[in-house]
């Protein structure tokens, strides 16, 4: 089988993976999406900045991250599967890639704060992180709701020294959080950045945050093409919010044969329940209703919990290159599970997504006897034990 | 010309400044008697709003008018057969976000918007790069686009944005969303005074004009004003139409007497 061919190296000048991208903004933020996507290409075109990225990548945040084969649940399975473990990253999840290359870059650019959206909490605390590491001032807002959800992170990014808003707009979660800090970088672009969490936004975020997640497929690339026989897995699988850990895995296999899954959310599922819309300043697959207003997506992982997707995923489905496929809470829960007393690995729950499509794509024999899978564990679980201790 | 900028340009022409209140539609039964009594107080063009779910660029203020009116069922559909219903005598200009519109697509969306009555269309989070397809759809039926221009907008920008606007130019005031401020800053007529070296169209400012002096002072500049949030809070707190009217009454004074 060969890759069909699919160019999603780069996105259009004017940020469009197909029909799906741009920048959908007020006019105030277009000359600092401009002044974002002009530093952006300067610095990663520049090898002063990749190797001091790569420096930190390496000497603070834990890259290279292992490809660790999963003997017991292989074996249970009938297949070989390889988890790529972004959940051991600093913080504890593959955030830190993306938040650590923008912070460098606002740095750059001479911006003193950053200012974040957050859902679960992952993204805030990577930002945190990051602001402490540099010593720029940092704001994330979360919605009301996510904040009495996540309160460990909540804690975590304060400890950290960031200002944490609480938004009590719309459904007083990660969608509402994401249009404040649009609002609040409206009245601050002069000395502040904005570090999108996920391959979403205006041009150049999407673009910019995959190729800031890309470390992860180019790395699981040449683990995998150790590891393998064939070079190659026969299906490399993540799991789907916005997407930036798919689509930094993704980045790394598009022009090899291998089949690539995106997992999301049944109650969030913009790609395989949305429609073509616009939200935060791209268009995509959104989940809406038929006059355009924006729905509350549900699901028990609150990192999926978002109603968008970013647009280089609505072109890679449009074109059959990435396929996506939803599984439900029940389906995740005991999949953490599953995997926990397998492997000794207790994952996050957006990440446990990937893993019960897995085990259901054994059954339903989607992923063949023998077949190789390499699948993103994007994210650790420690921040989920509250969510699981109620449901047992 | 459209029917939107003839009326705008004449009312400028005659030395009168505009005065645009904007209103949310759908925001309680009577919602249209709002327009009414605004037309009556002297509103020149009337903005209505067709609540969106995440409004980008709106203040606490606008944002709590949408999430009320969507609370209450409002939608697009209702909003525009309420409002051709009504004839206020002066020109209606709808303000939306893009996802309204292409929800819909731009040509039915326009299309609709012109059965209603509808004279003109301000889609805050459609830039001038994107606004290509939109600007079709809005010129096959006779529609003015409405572009803002921003303090931050370059130099070149600003006679890419007054040359693929039309209607009037929005000089948004100040870097921030829509909202009441105490004064306008004094960025906001130098840039008002630099759009009209730039365009025939009327310049008027919005974004903080909350106050008759507000006017007063945006007008010395601008061919005219754009009032929101100002308004909206009054309605929200349960103004009748007539005491909304009242207080459009008073920036409609302080725009035609300038020297008090």
């Amino acid at each position: 089988m060969t890759a069909p061919a699919v160019d999603a190296r780069r996105p259009t000048d004017d940020g469009r993976f197909g029909a799906y991208g741009g920048r959908f903004v007020p006019e105030s933020l277009v000359p600092a999406c401009d002044e974002v996507d002009r530093a952006f290409r300067a610095a990663w075109a520049d090898p002063a900045f990749r190797s001091r990225l790569d420096e930190i990548l390496t000497g603070y945040a834990g890259r290279p991250t292992p490809l660790t084969p999963a003997h017991r649940l292989s074996a249970e399975l009938g297949i070989t599967l390889l988890l790529k473990r972004e959940d051991l990253m600093h913080t504890g999840s593959h955030k830190i890639n993306n938040v650590l290359g923008q912070a460098l870059l606002a740095q750059r650019m001479g911006r003193t704060r950053l200012i974040a959206e957050t859902g679960a909490g992952q993204h805030g605390v990577a930002t945190a992180t990051a602001g402490a590491l540099l010593g720029m001032a940092t704001t994330v807002f979360m919605g009301q709701r996510d904040i009495e959800r996540q309160a460990l992170n909540v804690f975590r990014m304060r400890t950290l020294g960031a200002e944490v808003v609480p938004v009590h707009t719309g459904s007083r979660t990660l969608k509402d959080a994401c249009t404040e800090a649009l609002r609040h970088w409206v009245t601050a672009v002069a000395d502040t950045y904005y570090c999108f969490g996920s391959v979403l936004g205006p041009h150049p975020y999407p673009w910019m945050v995959r190729e800031f997640q890309r470390v992860i497929g180019d790395e699981a690339r040449g683990q995998a093409a150790a590891a393998l026989p064939a070079g190659t897995p026969d299906v490399v699988v993540a799991c789907v919010g916005g997407g930036s850990n798919a689509a930094g895995t993704f980045a790394g296999f598009l022009d090899t044969p291998a089949r690539l899954i995106g997992v999301e959310a049944e109650g969030g599922a913009a790609l395989s329940h949305g429609t073509d819309g616009v939200l935060h300043g791209f268009r995509s697959k959104v989940l809406q209703n038929h006059e355009g207003q924006i729905a509350e997506p549900h699901s028990i992982a609150p990192g999926l919990d978002y109603p968008g997707v970013g647009p280089e995923h609505a072109y890679l489905a449009d074109h059959g290159r990435a396929r996506y496929v939803t599984v439900n809470d029940t389906e995740v829960v005991a999949a953490v599970h599953r995997l926990a007393r397998a492997e000794g690995i207790i994952c996050a729950l957006e990440s446990a997504h990937a893993v019960a499509w897995v085990l259901r794509a054994v059954t339903t024999g989607e992923v063949a006897p023998g077949a190789t899978v390499l699948l993103t564990l994007s994210g650790r679980g420690d921040k989920d034990m509250a969510t699981l201790m109620e449901l047992t | 010309m459209n029917p939107l900028e003839t009326h705008t340009r004449r009312v400028r022409d005659r030395g009168r400044k505009l005065l645009v209140p904007y209103l949310t539609g759908g925001l309680g039964a009577g919602w249209t008697d709002h327009v009414l009594a605004a037309a009556e107080a002297g509103a020149d063009v009337v903005e209505i709003g067709l609540p969106f779910s995440d409004p980008m660029l709106d203040g606490p203020t606008i944002q709590r008018a949408s999430d009320a009116a969507l609370a209450a069922g409002a939608t697009v559909d209702g909003i525009l057969a309420d409002v051709a219903r009504i004839d206020p005598g002066v020109p209606m200009a709808a303000m939306t976000y893009a996802n309204l519109v292409f929800r819909r697509g731009a040509d039915r969306f326009c299309a609709a918007l012109r059965d209603a009555g509808i004279a003109g269309l301000i889609v805050p989070d459609v830039p001038v790069d994107e606004v290509e397809p939109l600007s079709r759809a809005a010129a096959a039926e006779q529609l003015d686009l409405v572009l803002l221009v921003s303090p931050a907008t370059p130099a070149e920008r600003r006679v890419e944005i007054v040359k693929r606007g039309s209607g009037f130019v929005y000089t948004v005031s100040l870097m921030g969303t829509t909202g009441e401020r105490p004064a306008l800053p004094e960025s906001a007529g130098a840039l008002a005074t630099a759009l009209k070296q730039l365009t025939d169209l009327p310049v008027l400012l919005g974004f903080g004009v909350s106050s008759a002096a507000a006017a007063r002072a945006a007008a010395e500049h601008a061919d005219g004003v754009i009032v929101g949030s100002a308004v909206m809070r009054k309605v929200l707190a349960g103004a009748t139409p007539a005491e909304a009217g009242g207080f459009l009454a008073t920036l409609r004074e302080a725009l035609d007497r300038p020297d008090d």
